[in-house]
């Protein structure tokens, strides 16, 4: 057995990780022409961002950082919900996803 | 073995990332994020957080996603034009999200004291979590159902709002 194996996991290796999908979150938010796909890369990068303080509360063994973790998904489920309806509203105005066409914040 | 475990969900990840980012189909970047989130669940269990992992399949993974995918077909959303994007994104975006990446690996590289993780060497079990969050942290969780309430509202107002005349998706799917 390959004794490198049972090392264990350095911590930042889970927080290089969290940086590159956080970075991949911010070029899909440029890249991306679609509203509702631009809204996942949103998603994306708090997910990025929880992974950080997931790997910090381990750190310091507080259970405060998951608490915050906690929260954070409730604000995202909550802005989800309120984002995907302005999505609907949207939609039914312009009958377009494209964000290049919907650039004034009037409906 | 964990090692094993970490890149393999590490690359899942990743690999999601990137396939949402290179699928020009809404559906497909949505199912990719599912497996982005499935694999950051595995990942939280491995930094011993488990009732973190259980609310991200069933919150993001679960209600979320299908969130998105509902309103994905209810769209009837079709694959995007790629188009060049502002100038604004060429010249000031694309730099600034190189810089942003290299500042943080510098960071990171450079952070000492920094622990390892063994699988399963501390736990943190939802009896700790709960204790913390109904006794200390009271009042920001009902201040957080009051946000939920309120998101609940919001999206049922902005959805019904103009439902009776829908003149413009009817057309859409009429010249179909």
């Amino acid at each position: 057995m390959n004794p490198y194996l049972h090392q264990p996991i350095p911590l930042e290796w889970y927080l290089l990780l969290s940086a590159t999908l956080f970075v991949l979150g911010v070029v899909g938010f440029l890249i991306k022409r679609n509203l509702i796909t631009v809204f996942m890369s949103i998603e994306l990068m708090l997910n990025a961002v929880n992974l950080s303080f997931v790997t910090f509360a381990h750190q310091w063994d507080a259970v405060k950082g998951q608490i915050f973790v906690f929260f954070v998904m409730m604000v995202a489920a909550a802005e989800a919900a309120v984002g995907l309806a302005i999505i609907i509203a949207v939609f039914r105005a312009r009958a377009t996803l494209a964000v290049d066409r919907i650039d004034l914040m009037k409906l | 073995m964990h090692l094993i475990l970490f890149l393999l969900f590490a690359g899942f990840c990743l690999a999601g990332a990137i396939n949402l980012l290179l699928q020009s189909h809404p559906i497909n970047s949505a199912l990719s994020l599912i497996v982005v989130m499935v694999s950051l669940a595995v990942l939280y269990l491995m930094l011993g957080a488990e009732f973190l992992a259980a609310a991200q399949v069933i919150v993001y993974a679960g209600a979320i996603m299908v969130l998105f995918t509902f309103v994905v077909m209810l769209l009837n959303a079709g694959r995007e034009d790629r188009t060049r994007g502002s100038r604004v994104a060429r010249v000031v975006g694309y730099p600034a999200v190189v810089i942003i990446l290299a500042l943080l690996a510098t960071v990171i590289l450079q952070t000492q004291g920094l622990r390892g993780v063994w699988v399963g060497s501390h736990i943190t079990s939802t009896e700790e979590v709960s204790k913390v969050l109904f006794t200390e942290l009271l009042l920001p969780f009902e201040v957080t159902s009051v946000l939920v309430l309120i998101a609940i509202l919001g999206a049922v107002a902005l959805a019904t709002r103009g439902a009776g005349h829908t003149i413009a998706n009817g057309e859409r799917t009429a010249g179909k």
